[in-house]
């Protein structure tokens, strides 16, 4: 199989008014929170094709979850909708009042995708957690989580809960996209191989459009950092000022980006640039003039090296340092 | 130490020198009174202002039933009185030397949405009683909520208040009277902007503030130049240049951007070590897709400037508007340093 040019089917699915659209989009077509409101409800099935890291195309089926449009998928749609997934993700309502009917069509759904995708990898989403308070909600999503597993036959799950009004959105779709780049083993070793180089706390790699992390390596002491959720509140935090600079340079927010931003302060210094055509790099090093400008260079010189090798496809487009050709680029302004 | 603050008094307030003298050291901090009806908005101008809350947190604030004095310590230190709507305050029993006696500005809330009639009404008795023994006090009216009104009733709204406003201040012979307008709404830039131009008129050394901005703008080839207060980004100095919403709204944004990112990876370890020589303060700018720049830097524990640069001579040459603005941060300080801070340092 071509892994350049790859397609992946995902279905997105769970009970109507669930909050599937909404968080699709959010990620994806760069809503802001408030307003999801105006969208109706989905009718049918809703096919979206999202690029996502060049070589990987999202190929995204929203279903409308009226019990109806249900009932057609899991009879006479089956073989169309359930074939050839690659990721089912399941959408609960931590409201409703019908758990135990919700937990019937998910396994219902699950069954039908055991018969013509058992390869798939399930997510499901514990959605709308901001409507819980906040000392309850660990106990109810561990409680919900506890039985979604029990109703998934031999899939192995993940869950995650999830809130259109935070970070936690994005914690869970980055988990949700973590799964699905083909090659990332190989980014992870060249990230893991240019933080070392340039002395980097943490490197993260941020998805273009939507803004979530990629992938993210950090130092020893990097890991140390106490808040475990910046990279989540970080593409939050971005996303957000993404849709400032649309909203005052008249644009759409998608053709609103940044081109590069440094910030140095006392504790650390953060430079932020595009990396490959769908990625921003980001990266934290300590504070010091110095050492900050020459890490800036080596990420623009690891960046030639790394869209040069990509053309020649060299190593599934992502270069490992050792078999890089200028294999000084990297650290030779160390 | 006493004269030390009141040299940073709005000057119209120095007059009553004597006065301030003779009253407690923290009550000579200039005074913002928020005041108007019952449900007009003051708690939540001032949540939102000064207590970052998100506007539509603002509906669950409960009504005010005393004074909610806050010490607000900035660049410059003020008070903010928020009065219940309900208060009398007009009544002989109420000490209007104790309101009113060391002040910089009355901030009177207008709901706009709401019939005005009544608010007007009281606004008029107090401005004449305020006019009478504070000639120098700052009326400053919200004309607030405009977010619910088109555009066009927003602005026959704002004139019939003008209008009844200054009609009855004029029967009543006070020709000048410092009465300023705002439109206003928490869910946009607008209170923060007002806010600006109501705390702006209480900094004494504001025209030299701005003469050095525009200076500083003009070398630099700056579109627009913000001083920002960090903690409540109100902004208490720009370049003279007609000011745009949109160049607000990015600087203001950015702060909040490089303060949450600093938020997250500002934390203290041992093995956490520099790698060299850097500037105290922060310094940060980004460059949009449309190759607008937003240069951030910080002035001190309280203010930063924040600039648009469009201009793409000026951006080539960030080394030079680095050199510049750190030359306008010590002439800053210089200006504006806390001065009672150092008296108290030499003692």
């Amino acid at each position: 199989m071509d892994l350049r040019k790859k397609k992946r089917k995902v279905l997105l699915m769970g009970k109507s008014g669930s909050g599937k659209s909404s968080m699709r989009s959010i990620i994806f077509s760069n809503y802001v929170a408030k307003d999801v409101r105006r969208l109706g409800a989905t009718i049918d099935v809703e096919h979206s094709h999202v690029k996502f890291m060049g070589n990987l195309t999202l190929n995204l089926w929203d279903c409308g979850g009226q019990d109806a449009f249900m009932e057609t998928y899991l009879a006479s749609q089956r073989g169309n909708i359930f074939s050839d997934v690659a990721v089912l993700i399941y959408v609960f309502d931590i409201e409703s009042r019908e758990v135990e009917r919700d937990l019937d069509t998910y396994n219902a759904i699950i069954n039908a995708l055991k018969e013509y995708s058992p390869n798939a990898h399930v997510f499901c989403l514990v959605h709308k957690l901001d409507l819980i308070q906040a000392e309850h909600r660990q106990r109810i999503y561990d409680e919900r989580s506890a039985m979604i597993r029990s109703r998934s036959e031999h899939f192995s799950i993940d869950t995650f809960g999830s809130s259109i009004w935070d970070q936690s959105l994005y914690k869970a779709w980055a988990g949700i996209v973590h799964k699905l780049i083909p090659n990332l083993t190989v980014i992870e070793r060249f990230l893991h191989a240019f933080a070392k180089r340039v002395d980097a706390e943490e490197v993260i790699l941020f998805e273009r459009s939507t803004f979530l992390t990629v992938t993210s390596v950090s130092s020893e002491i990097g890991d140390m950092n106490p808040i475990y959720d910046r990279h989540e509140r970080l593409s939050n935090i971005m996303k957000a000022f993404k849709h400032c600079a649309a909203r005052n340079t008249h644009t759409t927010p998608a053709s609103a980006g940044f081109v590069v931003m440094h910030t140095k302060t006392p504790q650390f210094n953060v430079f932020l640039g595009r990396f490959t055509d769908n990625t921003y790099i980001f990266l934290v090093v300590p504070p010091g003039e110095a050492a900050y400008n020459c890490a800036v260079l080596n990420t623009m010189l690891a960046r030639e090296g790394f869209t040069k090798a990509a053309a020649t496809g060299h190593g599934d487009g992502f270069p490992l340092p050792t078999v890089e050709s200028p294999d000084g680029t990297n650290g030779a302004h160390d | 130490m006493l004269q030390g603050t009141s040299q940073f008094l709005p000057e119209q307030v120095q007059a009553k020198n004597g006065q301030l003298s003779t009253s407690k050291p923290q009550d000579a901090k200039p005074r913002l009174m928020l005041m108007g009806l019952r449900r007009s908005g003051k708690s939540s101008i001032a949540s939102v202002v000064f207590h970052k809350m998100p506007p539509n947190e603002t509906l669950f604030l409960e009504s005010t039933t005393r004074i909610q004095k806050d010490s607000i310590h900035s660049f410059m230190d003020f008070q903010v009185w928020d009065f219940p709507g309900q208060l009398e305050y007009l009544e002989p029993s109420f000490d209007l030397e104790n309101i009113f006696g060391s002040l910089g500005a009355l901030v009177w809330v207008i709901d706009a949405q709401d019939d005005y009639l009544d608010s007007v009404a009281r606004l008029n008795r107090t401005i004449l009683t305020v006019q009478q023994y504070y000639p120098n006090i700052n009326i400053e009216v919200f004309i607030h909520k405009v977010d619910g009104l088109s555009d066009e009733y927003r602005t026959d709204t704002f004139q019939d208040i003008v209008q009844l406003i200054s009609d009855e201040l004029s029967d009543a012979g006070y020709e000048n009277a410092p009465v300023h307008y705002y439109l206003t709404s928490i869910y946009d830039y607008s209170v923060f902007e007002a806010f600006s131009k109501v705390i702006q008129k209480l900094i004494p050394n504001l025209s030299t503030l701005e003469n050095l901005i525009n200076t500083l703008a003009n070398n630099c080839g700056f579109e627009k130049t913000y001083l920002f207060d960090v903690l409540s980004k109100i902004y208490i100095a720009s370049d003279t240049r007609p000011v745009d919403m949109s160049c607000y709204e990015m600087c203001s944004d950015y702060i909040d951007v490089i303060v949450d990112i600093s938020e997250l990876y500002s934390w203290d370890h041992p093995d956490r070590k520099p790698k060299g020589e850097q500037n105290q303060e922060a310094e940060s700018h980004v460059v949009l897709h449309d190759e607008t720049m937003i240069h951030l830097m910080e002035m001190n524990k309280y203010l930063c400037l924040v600039s648009v640069i469009r201009n793409p001579e000026s951006k080539s040459k960030k080394g030079l508007i680095d050199m510049n603005c750190r030359t306008f941060q010590e002439a800053l300080n210089d200006v504006f340093s806390r001065s009672w801070e150092q008296e108290q340092e030499q003692v």
